[in-house]
């Protein structure tokens, strides 16, 4: 059963771990992406990023998206945790954890799993910009249709 | 109000689209005649000059029914929530 969160709060990936595995010695191998915010895009500073999401759809989409993965990889548990609201160049956005009996499993849920949330999930992020407070929605990359497409 | 000849839905706009529209939701009765994506997104863009820009490059906007993603071919029905965003870029 997976963990799917979606919050302004950040999270603690240590607790995070320790909660999938609690209470279990089947695991071989816990797969592990944090995602975080750059001070910088297209060459330019920016001093907070601002992500929006669609409530209704979100959790549901996410969740699909999970048991698509423990489908495929047999996976013994994932977390999903993804942040909304307004955040800071260093911050947390995202933590996805897949846990299998055996690395190459947990390694490639892993990659599916943010490969699908990044072209399948409806998030939005704004970046404000350092220089002159302007503020500008990001736009979505060719190369993640193409990341998710591998799967 | 619904007659036997309109639809009833509810529409929601997402990041740059809601800031064209200036609205993020509204509620709206079509007619019979539009009875899919391709054709509420036409009935939408004649609402005001926001709703025009905001559908301007229809390449750009994306589009769930009743949060599932969804296609101009996908029909609609009266009480559904038909949401438009640009493509998504979480993660």
């Amino acid at each position: 059963m997976a963990t799917i969160r979606v919050q302004e709060a950040d999270f603690d990936v240590g607790a995070e771990f320790a909660a999938l595995t609690a209470g279990r010695s089947d695991v071989g191998g816990i797969g592990c992406f944090v995602g975080t915010v750059r001070d910088h895009a297209g060459g330019r500073r920016i001093t907070a990023m601002t992500l929006e999401h669609y409530p209704a759809m979100t959790s549901p989409a996410l969740a699909r998206i999970a048991a698509e993965a423990e489908r495929r990889w047999a996976l013994l548990g994932c977390t999903v945790i993804h942040r909304v609201g307004r955040l800071l160049p260093g911050e947390n956005i995202v933590l996805v954890l897949a846990a299998a009996p055996h690395r190459q499993a947990a390694l490639d849920a892993t990659g599916f799993l943010i490969d699908f949330l990044k072209t399948r999930a409806p998030f939005w992020k704004k970046e404000t910009f350092a220089e002159t407070g302007e503020e500008a929605w990001v736009e979505a990359r060719e190369g993640d249709d193409a990341a998710a497409a591998r799967w | 109000m619904q007659t036997p000849d309109t639809r009833t839905l509810k529409i929601l706009y997402f990041a740059w689209l809601r800031e064209r529209t200036r609205v993020a939701e509204e509620e709206v009765s079509v007619p019979a005649s539009v009875a899919s994506v391709g054709a509420l997104v036409d009935w939408l863009s004649e609402r005001s000059p926001g709703h025009q820009a905001a559908f301007a490059n229809r390449r750009t906007v994306r589009c769930a029914v009743n949060q599932d993603f969804a296609d101009p071919a996908t029909p609609i029905a009266s009480g559904d929530e038909v949401a438009f965003f640009p493509p998504v870029t979480g993660g």
